[in-house]
């Protein structure tokens, strides 16, 4: 510091800059301004547009996000009711088969069992029918035999022979048809 | 006046205008036109310029989305001139002049801040060159912006005619309007700053340098008081703190003001 020779000239001094003076600060402010606007203000612009970006951004993923999933839910949800009502339905399907199969056994069981009914009724009636026809042709020479050797050479009567042989045979198969006592 | 102190400084009080007064730091410039561009004045003007560039540039050299912390401290500067004064002063198409504003806010803050910095102790701006040079751009840039936005007749028409006054109170509002945008803005623009550093500086000089002179003094029951009158230059410089940092906004506030008067339609 030191004391101005013109210090007398007081107060309006201070009013009055040196040109030199201005003109430093004009090249100082200039060159700050030029700098922080050109480039550094504008990248910092730059830099809280993206910012907005990334953050609006970053909404809209989550939403896209957000509604994926919910989609997805939905079709899970979809396809598990869809397995219920397929599980329910071949439940039933193998409830059905299972009646079926078990109405066939038992017809194929009824009918073999009549069949074999069948067959044995009819065997024994033919085998009946043999016995029977047997029966009666032995009977009759069973019995000619018989009577003839029991009364011996005194058959001369054929006719009467014969009418007495039917009779006894009648006889003998009313006897066989009321049961022997 | 104290003259048979020793003391070098001592002998400086009380501090007038010629305290503000710097010689030529290279030397043979002494009584030259470039003398002013050379002192220490035009010194702490250039480290403002370099603190600030190498400031922002460092800060903003590799920008992150998620900022780090110096960039961040860079992008809230920034953001106080862009969101606090531009957006809400001006409105929307404000932001476009936020780059100004800002370069405004943080060079006379930085200017400013040289006044309590240790070893500077004096701020460029109690040099009204400094508020002139500013206040000359803020001048320039307003008128530019209201002619090229409502053209040169219509901006001069709503800046100095007071619509919705009585006809017969124009003859008197048109001359004050006048004077107050084409001389009284710029002026009280640079006054203002200029006069808030000045007085900051000399109150800080009173204080301090008064201490010495108790110190010094013959009487020694006037001795204590010297540290009461230092104890007061550090409450000031605290108080200049508060001061410095207002009118660099305030300064900046009113460019804004001034700027959104001219982006406006309506007066």
């Amino acid at each position: 510091m030191y004391t101005a020779a013109e210090e007398g000239s007081g107060g309006a001094q201070l009013l009055l800059p040196p040109l030199a003076e201005i003109i430093v600060g004009l090249i100082a402010f200039g060159v700050v301004l030029f700098v922080l606007a050109k480039f550094v203000f504008p990248r910092m612009e730059h830099m809280f547009q993206a910012r907005v970006d990334a953050i609006e951004g970053g909404i809209a993923r989550a939403e896209a996000a957000q509604a994926e999933a919910n989609q997805l839910l939905e079709q899970y949800r979809a396809q598990l009711a869809e397995a219920r009502t397929e599980a329910a339905r071949i439940r039933d399907e193998a409830r059905a088969d299972a009646e079926n199969i078990r109405q066939d056994v038992l017809a194929k069981a009824r009918e073999e069992s009549d069949r074999i009914i069948a067959s044995g009724t009819s065997q024994l009636a033919a085998q009946r029918e043999s016995i029977v026809r047997g029966l009666r042709a032995e009977v009759g020479t069973l019995a000619v035999d018989l009577a003839g050797r029991i009364v011996g050479e005194s058959l001369a009567d054929e006719a009467r022979s014969r009418g007495t042989v039917d009779r006894f045979i009648t006889e003998l198969g009313a006897g066989t048809g009321t049961g022997r006592r | 006046m104290l003259t048979e102190s020793p003391m070098v400084l001592a002998s400086e009080f009380p501090p007038g205008p010629e305290s503000f007064d710097y010689r030529s730091l290279i030397p043979g410039l002494e009584g030259t036109f470039w003398e002013p561009a050379f002192t220490k004045i035009a010194l702490l003007t250039w480290l403002t310029v370099a603190i600030l560039i190498i400031f922002f540039l460092v800060a903003y050299r590799k920008p992150q989305i998620v900022p780090t912390k110096v960039q961040w401290i860079a992008e809230s500067i920034y953001g106080i001139a862009r969101d606090n004064i531009a957006r809400d002063v001006i409105g929307k198409e404000g932001v476009r002049f936020a780059p100004y504003l800002a370069t405004l806010f943080v060079f006379i803050l930085m200017n400013n801040l040289w006044g309590i910095i240790p070893l500077a102790q004096i701020s460029p701006n109690s040099h009204i060159a400094f508020p002139i040079v500013l206040a000359g751009f803020t001048y320039v840039l307003y008128i530019a912006v209201g002619v090229r936005k409502q053209g040169a007749l219509t901006y001069a028409k709503n800046s100095i005619w007071v619509s919705g006054a009585p006809l017969w109170v124009q003859p008197i509002l048109v001359p004050i309007e006048f004077f107050q945008v084409i001389i009284l803005r710029p002026a009280t623009l640079a006054i203002r700053l200029f006069a808030n550093m000045f007085a900051g500086h000399m109150i800080l000089l009173v204080f301090t340098l008064g201490g010495v002179v108790l110190f010094e003094s013959a009487t020694v029951a006037l001795k204590p008081v010297a540290f009461l009158s230092w104890g007061m230059a550090i409450v000031m410089t605290l108080f200049e703190l508060f001061i410095l940092a207002l009118q660099a906004y305030v300064f900046t506030l009113l460019t804004a003001t001034y700027l959104q008067s001219s982006v406006s339609e309506a007066h």
